[in-house]
């Protein structure tokens, strides 16, 4: 596990994986449910449960949408939640761009369901403490998110 | 100013689709949208979800973003699966005739508000 938690949070250590279907427009969401339950179950504070699912949901519907299906991954440590999202997709090429609210590149389908509106990865990086993405083109993208108490 | 789901769901005429028994429940602000990625970056927990979509995200969304009830506006009714959805997490879902701009209307004479005037640090 790389650096990067805050002190307090503690070296987060791995609990569980999901698979994320590429498609699964009917699907999506279920993953980050069951983390947020899990995490409630593992009682976390209801702001960090908010904020982790919230992230996760955003992630999620991203790897459904673009992402051509991937996994995630969650860490914990005593006072901090690290989500780890890889995908097979085609990367993200501009990743300035993507950041930037507003700038999507979803089809209708994606918009009939309310989303594509280009919020995804700004709404991830406001909900999160810290966030590493990897992305290049063909080769995919992972997001680090690390969540502590506010 | 907070209202009871019950109260809300009185004054949209609104028929209540399950979850009756948490209709106690006090929400301390509202927000209709469609985009449900608005939802996700706006809304705050105990808030009251306007909308004209009916498809399982919604459900989906108004349960990760901790939204305390949903109104379809204009007479829209989800499909079962939808409403058998929100029963297992414990999300009201009600159906009001009125169209968006009046439901938000009604419950704004009440004084209900949005994210935008009572969310901490947001008035714009």
């Amino acid at each position: 596990m790389s650096a990067g938690l805050a002190p307090e949070g503690g070296e987060p250590e791995f609990l569980r994986a999901f698979d994320i279907q590429a498609g699964d427009f009917a699907g999506a969401g279920n993953v980050s449910i069951a983390v947020k339950n899990l995490l409630k179950e593992l009682g976390f504070a209801p702001e960090v449960l908010r904020r982790a699912a919230i992230a996760a949901f955003e992630a999620e519907m991203n790897v459904v949408m673009y992402g051509g299906g991937g996994h995630m991954e969650v860490f914990i440590a005593p006072r901090a939640v690290r989500l780890v999202i890889s995908d097979h997709g085609p990367g993200i090429p501009d990743l300035d761009l993507a950041m930037q609210e507003g700038w999507s590149t979803a089809t209708p389908e994606m918009r009939e369901m309310g989303f594509g509106a280009g919020m995804g990865l700004p709404n991830i990086k406001r909900n999160s403490d810290q966030l590493r993405i990897t992305t290049a083109p063909g080769q995919g993208t992972r997001l680090q998110v690390d969540i502590f108490p506010r | 100013m907070p209202a009871s789901l019950a109260q809300v769901a009185q004054w949209l005429r609104a028929d209540v689709l399950c979850c009756a028994h948490v209709l106690d429940r006090s929400i301390t602000m509202c927000h209709g949208s469609d985009l449900m990625s608005d939802v996700l970056a706006f809304s705050h927990p105990n808030t009251l979800l306007l909308t004209g979509l009916t498809n399982p995200q919604v459900v989906r969304t108004a349960e990760v973003a901790g939204i305390y009830g949903v109104v379809f506006v204009r007479g829209k009714r989800p499909r079962e699966v939808m409403v058998a959805l929100a029963e297992e997490y414990g999300l009201p879902l009600m159906v009001s005739p009125y169209a968006m701009f009046d439901a938000c209307g009604l419950l704004f004479s009440q004084g209900l508000r949005g994210w935008s005037l009572c969310g901490p640090g947001q008035r714009p």
